[in-house]
C-alpha cells in the first residue's frame, strides 16, 4: 500500500465517523421532536376551552357548554385512596427487599414485583372487576382505587428499595450499637435518611396512576353527575378524556383537548416535584 | 416489650412480601377460573381461530394476537432504530449538561397519559396518515402487500407509529443506563489501537452491550404489548387479519377495553378473560427473559471487575 492510499483509507474512515455522528445527531432530534409535537398541539387546541367553566361545571349534554369538574374531583379522589392503600405496601414491600437477610427469597419477590409492575394496566383491570365489582354488584370509586393501587405496589416497592439501599451500613450498625433494635432502626434511621428518595419515586407512581385510564374502564366506569358516594360509579378525568375524544361532537371534543392539557399538567408538575425532591437531598 | 415491638415490625414486613406473592397467585387464580368456560368450550384452538362473532358465539383470539404482535413489532423496529442511536448520543457526544437535559425531555415523554397520546394520534395523525402518509407510501413501497389497501387512517400503522412513541423512552433511558456501564478500559483501549469513535463504538461497544441492549428491547415490547387506550382510538377496531399495515386492526388489549362492559353472555365475557390471561402471560414471559437478559449483563459486568 503506497501512502496515497493510506490517506485515502484514513480520509475514508474520518468520513465515515462523521456520517455515523451526522446520522446519531438527526436520529436524536427525532427522538425528542415528538414531545414538542404533542405538547405543543395539545396547548394549542386546549387553549380555547380552557375556562373557570371547565373546572367548574359538571359535563353537559353537546350544544351546552359543560365542564369535567366531578372527573377532577374523582380523579383526585380515587388516586387519593389508592395512594393511602399503596404505600404502606409498597415502602413495606422495599424494606423487605433491602432490608430482611434472607436472600433468596428476597430475589424471589424482586423478581415477581418485576413481573408485576410489567403486568398490563388492562389486566390489573380485570382483576379488580373480578375481585370488587362482580362480588360487590355494582362499578365503583373504591374498585378502581384498588386497581389503582396494584398498579403502583411494584413501582413504590421497586423505587424505594434502591434508595433504601443507598443508605450506608454503617449509620444502621451506629443504631443497632445504641441498643436500638431492628424495627426502630428502620423507623428512625434508615427510612428518615432515604425519605426523600422515597417521595421521589412515590410521586412517580402518583403521576403514572392519575393518567392511567385503562383500569378505571370496568372499576371506576364513569359518571357524568357527582358520585353518590365511594362506592358508586364514579367520573375520572382520564376516562372522560377518552369518552369525548372517541364522541361524534365538536364540542365535546374540545372539552376531550381541555381535559388532556390538564392531565399533561398535573403530570409535569408531579414528575418535576419528583426531581425537585430528589435532587436537593443528594 | 421492645422485643415484641420488633417481633410485630419485622411480621409486618414479611406479610407484605406475602401480599406480593399473593397479587401474583390472585392475577392467575383469578384469571383462569373466569376464563374457564371459554377454555372448555374453545380449548387450544380459541388461540388459532380468526372468528370473533359475539352474535352466533364463537370466539377465536388469533385476530387480537395477530394486532399485538404486529403493531408491537412494528413499533419495537422503529423505536428501535430511533432510541439506540440517540443512547449513544447521549453516552458519547453529548456533554454532562446536554445529556441530563435531553434525558429528563426524554424522560417527559414518559410521562404524558396514554389518553393524551391516543387524543393526538386520533386527531392528528390518522387525518395526516390517510391523507398523506399512506398515499405517498403506496406510491413508492406500493409493489409490497405491507403498503397496499385503502387509506384510511386507522389501523396498525397509525397504531404502530404511536406505540414507537410512547416506547420510545423506554429504549432510549435503558440504552443509555447499559451503555454508561461499559468500563473506560475498552474505550481506550479502542482508542489506542487507533480506532474512530464509529469503530469504538461499532466493534468493541455494542458487541459488549448487545445482551443488555436486547434486554431493554424486550422490556419495551413487554409494554407494547399491554399497552391499551392510546391503541384502541386509533387501530380501528375491527376483529380480523390482514396483511396489509393500512387497514384496521385489533388488539388484545383494546378488545378487552372496548367490549368487556358489553358483554353480554357469559361465554362472551369467560372469552374476554380468556384474552386477558393470554395477555398477561405473554407480558410475563416476555419481562422474565428480558429480566433475566439484563441481570446477565450486570453480572458480566461484575466479574470483569474482580478479575
Amino acid at each position: 500500500m503506497t501512502s496515497m492510499d493510506m490517506t485515502k483509507a484514513v480520509h475514508w474512515r474520518k468520513t465515515k465517523n462523521r456520517i455515523f455522528f451526522g446520522i446519531i445527531v438527526i436520529l436524536t432530534v427525532v427522538c425528542v421532536l415528538p414531545l414538542f409535537m404533542i405538547l405543543g398541539y395539545v396547548v394549542y387546541r386546549a387553549l380555547p376551552g380552557f375556562s373557570m367553566g371547565f373546572f367548574t361545571r359538571l359535563p353537559a349534554p353537546t350544544g351546552i357548554p359543560g365542564g369535567m369538574a366531578n372527573a377532577i374531583v374523582g380523579t383526585l379522589e380515587i388516586v387519593a385512596v389508592a395512594s393511602i392503600i399503596s404505600l404502606p405496601f409498597g415502602l413495606g414491600a422495599g424494606l423487605f427487599l433491602s432490608e430482611t437477610r434472607a436472600v433468596k427469597i428476597q430475589s424471589f419477590i424482586r423478581f415477581l414485583t418485576d413481573v408485576l409492575s410489567g403486568t398490563p394496566s388492562i389486566v390489573i383491570g380485570l382483576l379488580a372487576y373480578a375481585l370488587i365489582v362482580a362480588p360487590m354488584g355494582n362499578f365503583s370509586g373504591f374498585a378502581g382505587s384498588i386497581a389503582l393501587a396494584i398498579l403502583m405496589i411494584p413501582t413504590i416497592a421497586r423505587t424505594s428499595e434502591q434508595v433504601l439501599r443507598l443508605v450506608p451500613v454503617s449509620l444502621r450498625e451506629a443504631a443497632l450499637a445504641l441498643g436500638a433494635t431492628r424495627v426502630q432502626v428502620w423507623m428512625r434511621v434508615v427510612i428518615p435518611t432515604a425519605l426523600s428518595g422515597i417521595l421521589t419515586g412515590f410521586l412517580l407512581a402518583v403521576s403514572r396512576a392519575l393518567g392511567e385510564t385503562a383500569p378505571l374502564l370496568f372499576t371506576a366506569l364513569g359518571n357524568q353527575f357527582w358520585a353518590k358516594s365511594f362506592f358508586a360509579p364514579m367520573a375520572a378525568l382520564p376516562l372522560q378524556v377518552f369518552v369525548y375524544a372517541i364522541s361524534p361532537y365538536k364540542d365535546w371534543q374540545q372539552e376531550a383537548w381541555a381535559g388532556a392539557l390538564t392531565l399533561v399538567l398535573i403530570a409535569l408538575v408531579l414528575n418535576v416535584l419528583a426531581r425537585l425532591i430528589g435532587r436537593t437531598k443528594r | 416489650m421492645k422485643r415484641i415491638g420488633d417481633k410485630i415490625g419485622q411480621t409486618v414486613i414479611w406479610m407484605t412480601a406475602a401480599v406480593i406473592v399473593l397479587l401474583m397467585l390472585l392475577f392467575l387464580v383469578m384469571l383462569t377460573t373466569e376464563s374457564g368456560l371459554s377454555i372448555q368450550r374453545f380449548s387450544w384452538r380459541f388461540l388459532v381461530t380468526s372468528t370473533w362473532d359475539p352474535v352466533h358465539l364463537i370466539f377465536g383470539a388469533l385476530p387480537f394476537l395477530y394486532g399485538t404482535v404486529v403493531t408491537s413489532v412494528f413499533a419495537i423496529i422503529f423505536a428501535g432504530i430511533v432510541g439506540i442511536p440517540s443512547a449513544v448520543f447521549l453516552v458519547y457526544v453529548a456533554g454532562n449538561r446536554l445529556r441530563t437535559w435531553l434525558g429528563a425531555l426524554i424522560e417527559l415523554l414518559a410521562a404524558i397519559p396514554s389518553v393524551v397520546y391516543g387524543l393526538w394520534g386520533l386527531f392528528v395523525l390518522v387525518p395526516w396518515l390517510q391523507n398523506t402518509g399512506e398515499p405517498f407510501l403506496a406510491k413508492t413501497l406500493g409493489f409490497l402487500p405491507l403498503f397496499r389497501g385503502m387509506p384510511v387512517g386507522v389501523g396498525y400503522l397509525a397504531a404502530g407509529i404511536i406505540l414507537s412513541i410512547m416506547i420510545l423512552p423506554t429504549i432510549t433511558s435503558l440504552t443509555r443506563d447499559i451503555l454508561l456501564t461499559v468500563p473506560n478500559e475498552l474505550h481506550e483501549g479502542a482508542y489506542a489501537l487507533g480506532a474512530t469513535s464509529y469503530e469504538m463504538i461499532r466493534s468493541v461497544v455494542l458487541p459488549y452491550a448487545r445482551t443488555g441492549i436486547i434486554g431493554a428491547l424486550m422490556l419495551a415490547l413487554g409494554r407494547a404489548f399491554g399497552e391499551t387506550i392510546a391503541v384502541t382510538m386509533v387501530i380501528g377496531n375491527r376483529p380480523e387479519i390482514s396483511g396489509s399495515l393500512f387497514s384496521p386492526g385489533y388488539t388484545m388489549a383494546s378488545v378487552i377495553a372496548n367490549e368487556f362492559t358489553e358483554a353480554t353472555s357469559q361465554i362472551y365475557l369467560s372469552s374476554l378473560y380468556e384474552v386477558g390471561l393470554v395477555l398477561l402471560i405473554f407480558t410475563v414471559v416476555f419481562y422474565a427473559l428480558a429480566r433475566l437478559l439484563v441481570a446477565r449483563m450486570m453480572t458480566y459486568r461484575k466479574g470483569g471487575a474482580s478479575e
